[in-house]
This record gives C-alpha cells, structure tokens and sequence, in this order.
C-alpha cells in the first residue's frame, strides 16, 4: 500500500506537467514522468512519457548523450528503467543487473550477478531474453531465463530475496518482465514448445514467497476460475473448460499456454491483464477442441489469483499465434461514455478493442493482411475462420497470413492520450506450412522444418501503424523494408520514437507519420525506448540496441560488440 | 576392410604407431576434435560421456589422433545455432546428411521409430489404421512444435486418435536423470500400452526390462507416403569445413566394426539401408 501512495504522489507531479500539454481528464490517468520505474512505463502499460521539452520542432537536433556497453550477444528485449538518478539495465542470459550513475553518464554504480542455476547449461541453453525489471519499494525485481525471480536492493545493488520458480533444464524459462500489483510480484513462465504447462504467479513484494498460482490448462481449481469468475461470451463458459476443451483427450496436461510476455496492472480496477501462449506441442489435428485456456486473455485479481473473465482470443491455434501481445488499458469515450478499455494486438493479426471489465470485444479489425479468418464476430466473439488456411497433417498450406511471428509479435505498443491513438510495430508477412520435416528434436532425427516466410501485399517487411482503438482503423502507417521488431514509445512533445533490426532509430509525429528524426546505430534494435528526465532537468529518450539470432536473421546482421544502451538529448 | 577394423581397435588400444598413420592419408582436422552435445540426453550423450554418440565420438577422435573436447548445449530448437553455427565446436553427432546448412559424413547407423509393448501383451499394430489404436493408451515424447512432431505423432495426428495419446516430457530438472526413459518405465509397469518412440530411447531404456519388452520398428504410413519412419544418422560439421567432414568420413569407415559394437551395446536397434 506504500507503494500505492508513493505513485499516487508520483502521479500527482506528472499530472502538473503535462496539464496544460494534453487533455486533462486522460493525463492524469496515464504516462511515465521524470522516471520508468515499470517495463510498460506505467502500469497500464501505455508506454507514454508526459516529458514535452523534446517537440516535433527541436527533434531534429536530437544528438547521442552517452553509450554503454553490455558486451553481451544476444537481442537486448526490454527495456532499461530509470528511478531517481540510476539507469537500471538487465542483460540477456547469463544475466547481470547494472546500476549506472546518470549524475557521471555512462558510468557504473554497481553490477549485481545473480547465481546462475542449471549452469551445466548456462553457455548455450537458450534464447537468452530477458524483457526487463520493475522498480518497487526500493528494489528492482526481474526474472531469470533459469527460473528465478530475483529482488534486489536498488541503492546498495544487494539481493533481498530470490525464488526459484522453476528449472531450466526442464525447458521452462522466465523470460518475461514481472511487473508489480500492490504488494504482489507478477510472474509468467515461458517454455511450452517443451510441453511445459503455462502459470503465472503471485509472490509476496517484501518476501518473495508464493502466495498463488494460476494454470493455463486444467480444471477450473488449477486455472484459478472460482465463484467471481464470469467470461462475456458462451464459448469461454463452462466447467473445467481446461480440460473439456481438448477433445476428449489428456494432451492438456501438457498443454503449453505459458503467458511469457507482458502483464498489465490497472490501478482502477485492480486488476491484471495478461495473454497465454499457444497450446502445446501437440499437433493441433491430435488436440480437437478449442485447446483452453490457450491463446487467452485472462483478468486476474492480483492479490488472490482468482480469474475475473477470460476470453479465448484463438481458439484450437494451430498456427502459433499465442496471445502474448501486451495488453494495455487505457480510458476512451466510445459510443457516447468514456469507457474503460483493453487494446490488444494480436499476432493473429486482428487489434481487439475491449471492455477491460466484461472481456467484451467493442472492436475487432484486421491491423494487417490476414488470411486465416474473415473476421471476428462481435456476437460470438469467435473468429470466422477460412477453411483453406487451417493447418492440417500432411496437407502443406499456404498464403497463411499472418506468420507464427505475428502481425505483431511480444514488441510493444504505445499509446498517446494526446491523439487517442496506438502506436504499433508490425509485421507483413505470409507463410507456408511444409508438414511432416521435424524440427530439433532431443536425440531424435530431425530435417530442419524451414517456415518459407515472404512479404504480405505491398511487398514491404513491416510498418508502424497508427491505430484508432475506437473506429478500427488505421491513422497512417511508414513501411519499413524489414518486419518492425522492436517496441515504441508515444511522448507528450507529439513525438513516436521506434528502432529498426537494421538499426535506425527514428522519430515521427504523432499525428502524421512525417519521420522528424532518424538517426544510425551501429547494431539492430529489438527494444523498446524509454524517456526520462536527468538529474540536469532536461528530457532524455534512451534504447537498447543488439540483436540475438531470431532478430538478425530477419535483419540479415548480427552485432560484434554485443548490446548497448544509447541515450539521446536536446543539445 | 578387415585391415581398416583392426586399424581401429589397434589404435584405441595402443595408440597410434607412426608407421600405420603414415598409411592413411593425413586428415584435414584440427589437433582437438571438438564436439558439442547435450549434457543430460541419455542414450545419446551426457556430461559424464556415458552416451553412444560420445563413445563414437571418443573413438573417432582417437581414429584422427585428435584429443576430444565436449562442449555442452541443450538440444532443443536452436541447438546447432547455439553451438556449431557460434564455434562452440566443430563437430555435431546425431544428424540427418543433407542437413540444410551443413556438410554431413556419411551415416554410420540406420534406426527407425519403433513400437515399444510388453511381451505378455502380445501387440501387434497392422498399421496406424489398426483399430486396436483407438481403444489404447499410446506413449508419446511431447516434443516438436505442432507441424512438427515426430512421424508417430503425425500418423497418429493424421488418424485424430488424440485420445489415445499419453504425452511424456523429455525435459526435467536437472536432477532427474534421463527424463526421457519414463516412457519405457511407463510400458514395462502397465501404465500405457505402448510407446511410440526413436529405436534409440526404445532400445536403450527397454533393455533393463529384457525379454518382456519387444521392440518393433515401424514399417511406414500409406497415408503419408512423404514422411520416413527410418532415418540415416550422420556427422554434422560447418557447411565449409569438408576437410574435416572427408577426416570424419574416413575414419567412421574404418572404424565400422567398433561402431557396429557400440550400437550393439547401447541396444540401438539398427535397420538395414534400404535397396539402392
């Protein structure tokens, strides 16, 4: 509750700088300030900086403050933090938490070196992701790709406490970024190409203890789904859907559904938002029925882990899509009342405009070229699917689109109140299935299944659209030549900053699209820029750049020196 | 090749005298013969070396005068990338030849999946079109990724016999060991009916039960002519080190006996080529 109150003060003074910038009633409900202390920026999740010394005019003159090196590959996902005058970085696996003094820029305050656990596997187990920390309560709390969600000290650099959730050898991961609810730590585990079974966890702030955990497959009991739940639509109704919905079959036991990407908290209605992964290993023609709770938004109740609504955003999905795409809650007049909504951009291509206290989908159109349905039908809220783009074994499909990397992948969106628009990064990208080559099997043969991905319509990789969440539609959109694979971030000086995988980092308006800044790093960006002010008052936008191998493969570059953080001032 | 066996065993046993070396044709190796492999993926490989493909491994090296040094990765998807691709090691076991983005040796053991079921059951399956399917528990490895699964899973996919699957992880924490014998475990104890498994995991994970496992292999699927049920297994190198793939090649010929008996002794059930 201390913390509650110490945002609330937090939000106080934004609300007095950005009053006489954007309308007053949405400011003050959203944004990050001086500082980032969330991956999201605020924990709706809108990736809004109220900072408006750097305007559409003076952008321009925008120029490198400082640079540091991680020295570590891998694509560098998330997002630094910033809480008084400490930069907080996370690297990718094997981790390390570095503090940097932002009053001597560049410079380390203190590393922290969490424990590598499952080191036999350590050097080169995975993809080595990590998509950042949460500052709360003077600790910055982040996960491990090794199953720890670890709290540390955010003044001295010590650990306070470290729970091991799970184990990497068994293929689960924590490569998400735990945000904060009150005074529970939110966690969710990665890992269901393994057959590992998805959950999210609440552990205590101060003690880093379970306090609950909340299957994605299951019975109602394992899947926290109780007496207060209530999904809005009949096809997500019915007892112990997560383990009715497969088809008569037990394959649910192992049924994937890890919700490895964002979660949202809503201070307003106290609840957190998240999305599932695909259901499982299995074969979808092995696995009949809607395969719950796979590629679904859930609401939670932070404290309890009880379910308060889901909706199944894909059912049966077979074509990877998940759900993990960041939810992010924001308050709109829509039809006549303001409303308290949900956005969503799914990777199966549709931009879900929802009621963020029924699951009800207001609005429902496809942001890119899609393919495997028609539609999404309000009534039902089921998509309308096209019989011919369902994969099915040993028949090879093809024009899918979008691709298992999503319309829009994990890379978040931003949101402008000043606008009322979204900020995405996106995808144009088809593919065909080649049915029955194995992919990496352990010990067992395999052929190197290759998904033959190719440009959607229009020939570009991807584009950064500019979303109307009320009418469906986009504002404008910049093609760009490669898939847009890094996040973005909307700022009260008018202003969209986002990266490229060949390395721009670029600003646009807000309104039009007009590119106001673009500038050359020496490395791919696959992260999500921040703003914050320093402690000489003035405004700073700050990104990782470095990319892994998922990343360099659609840029066609890796990164020699490994990652680092680019920070950016007015002169 | 008579000549070429002996070579083998002799050089494993006494190392290698000059005069015998300087018959063979100098290899294009490295003085270390660098290998990476799973460090908890019995039968195959382990930290301890107590895999076949690290005996094979061992006695190649030895074949190539060339000291052996393991370098361990996690074989999931991304394995090779994180390993031979980054220069982890030079040399990968266990691959299809033709492998994209490769150079492979050529195969030196031939295995198929098999069907793995209690000798006092008496099961045989015609085919995955055989009734009996339906009505049965039938092990799976819960691994690939959807489109992906190994041949069973699609045939079984392929018929929508979901019900009869009981899905066993082949990943646990590192202080289970080789959590992808619980399969096996399961068929000998009555829990599932069969397992539907790569002959490797069958044969080596059925052989403390002896004769009351039989192991089948599976002949194929009339309904999806496009996918093997038999696999060659060769030696994965960089696509551009083909000295060292020719040094492979060489020494798995003349070290065939040696080989034949490693498989022997891990059980590997080994399919004959098929016709040319």
């Amino acid at each position: 509750m201390k913390f509650l109150q110490q945002r609330a003060g937090r939000l106080a003074r934004i609300l007095i700088l950005a009053l006489p910038l954007t309308s007053p009633a949405l400011a003050a409900s959203v944004g990050a300030g001086a500082e980032w202390t969330v991956p999201g920026g605020d924990p709706q999740s809108t990736r809004y900086s109220t900072l408006s010394q750097i305007t559409t005019e003076n952008v321009k003159t925008l120029k490198p403050e400082f640079s540091f090196s991680t020295s570590q590959s891998g694509t560098h996902e998330g997002q630094p933090l910033v809480v008084g005058s400490v930069m907080y970085v996370v690297t990718p696996f094997p981790h390390r938490l570095i503090a940097l003094d932002l009053t001597k820029p560049g410079q380390t305050l203190w590393t922290f070196t969490p424990t590598a656990n499952d080191a036999a596997y350590g050097k080169a187990c995975c993809d080595l992701v990590n998509r950042g920390a949460s500052y709360a309560d003077g600790m910055i709390v982040f996960n491990t790709l090794d199953g720890q969600t670890i709290a540390v000290n955010a003044t001295t650099g010590a650990q306070v406490w470290a729970t091991q959730l799970g184990n990497l050898s068994s293929g689960m991961t924590l490569t998400g970024a735990p945000i904060v609810a009150g005074n529970v730590v939110v966690v969710g585990n990665a890992g269901g190409e393994f057959g590992v079974r998805g959950w999210i966890a609440g552990l205590g702030l101060m003690t880093g203890k379970l306090k609950w955990k909340a299957y994605s497959t299951g019975t109602d009991a394992q899947v926290k789904i109780g007496t207060g739940f209530k999904a809005f639509y009949a096809k997500d109704q019915g007892a112990d859907l997560g383990t009715t919905s497969w088809g008569g079959t037990t394959l649910w036991q192992l049924g994937g559904g890890a919700p490895w990407s964002w979660i949202t908290f809503d201070p307003e209605t106290g609840l957190i938002f998240y999305g599932t992964g695909n259901p499982g290993v299995w074969n979808p023609d092995l696995r009949p029925g809607d395969n719950k709770w796979g590629a679904t938004i859930f609401a939670r109740n932070p404290n309890t882990g009880e379910a308060v609504w889901a909706y199944q955003v894909t059912p049966h999905d077979g074509w990877d899509f998940d759900a993990t795409s960041e939810t992010i809650a924001v308050d709109l007049p829509f039809e006549g009342a303001t409303r308290k909504l949900l956005a969503h951009f799914d990777k199966n291509g549709f931009a879900y405009t929802m009621d963020r206290t029924t699951g009800q989908v207001l609005v429902a159109k496809p942001f890119v070229h899609v393919t495997w349905a028609t539609g999404i039908n309000l009534a039902t809220g089921a998509p309308t699917l096209v019989a011919a783009r369902q994969p099915h074994t040993g028949l090879p499909t093809s024009g899918i689109c979008p691709t298992p990397l999503g319309g829009k992948d994990y890379v978040p969106a931003s949101f402008s109140p000043a606008t009322g628009l979204f900020y995405l990064p996106s995808n144009n990208l088809c593919y065909e299935i080649e049915p029955l080559k194995a992919v990496y099997i352990k010990g067992a043969p395999f052929q190197g299944a290759d998904t033959n991905l190719s440009p959607g319509p229009g020939g570009y990789g991807g584009a950064l659209i500019a979303w109307n969440p009320v009418t469906g539609a986009p504002a404008w959109s910049v093609h760009e030549t490669l898939p847009v694979y890094a996040g973005t971030l909307a700022t009260a000086g008018g202003l969209v900053f986002y990266g490229t995988l060949d390395g721009h980092f670029k600003a646009v308006s807000a309104k039009t699209g007009a590119v106001l800044f673009n500038t050359v790093l020496d490395c791919g960006i696959g992260s999500n820029p921040i703003s914050y002010t320093a402690p000489d008052g003035k405004q700073r936008i700050a990104v990782y750049s470095g990319l892994g191998w998922l990343a360099s493969g659609l840029a066609g570059t890796t990164c020699a020196n490994g990652g680092e953080v680019h920070v950016f001032k007015l002169p | 090749m008579r000549r070429a066996i002996r070579l083998c065993v002799l050089l494993l046993g006494l190392g290698a005298p000059p005069a015998l070396l300087a018959q063979t044709p100098a290899p294009a190796a490295p003085q270390v013969l660098r290998v990476c492999a799973d460090p908890n993926n019995l039968p195959f490989s382990n930290a301890r070396g107590e895999g076949f493909e690290d005996k094979i491994a061992a006695l190649l090296a030895n074949r190539l005068h060339d000291r052996l040094e393991m370098d361990w990765g996690m074989a999931k998807l991304g394995f090779l990338r994180r390993t031979l691709q980054a220069r982890l090691c030079d040399v990968v076991m266990g691959i299809t030849p033709g492998y994209p983005g490769l150079a492979t040796t050529r195969p030196y053991y031939r295995s198929a999946y098999v069907w793995v079921t209690a000798a006092d059951r008496h099961l045989h399956f015609a085919s995955f079109d055989d009734p009996a399917l339906r009505k049965l528990k039938i092990g799976l490895h819960a691994i690939g990724a959807g489109g992906s699964n190994p041949p069973p899973a699609q045939s079984m996919a392929k018929r929508g016999l979901g019900g009869s699957v009981v899905g066993f992880a082949m990943y646990d924490s590192a202080e289970v060991d080789s959590p992808a014998g619980r399969i096996i475990d399961a068929v000998a104890a009555g829990q599932i009916d069969a397992a539907a498994v790569w002959g490797p995991f069958g044969g080596y994970f059925g052989r403390p039960y002896g004769d009351r496992l039989v192991i089948t292999p599976m002949e194929g699927d009339a309904a999806l002519p496009g996918l093997p049920f038999a696999y060659d297994i060769a030696i994965g190198v960089r696509k551009q080190d083909t000295g060292l793939r020719d040094a492979l090649d060489g020494a798995l010929v003349q070290c065939r006996a040696d080989i034949a008996a490693i498989l022997a002794d891990y059980h590997v059930p080994v399919v004959p080529n098929a016709p040319l």
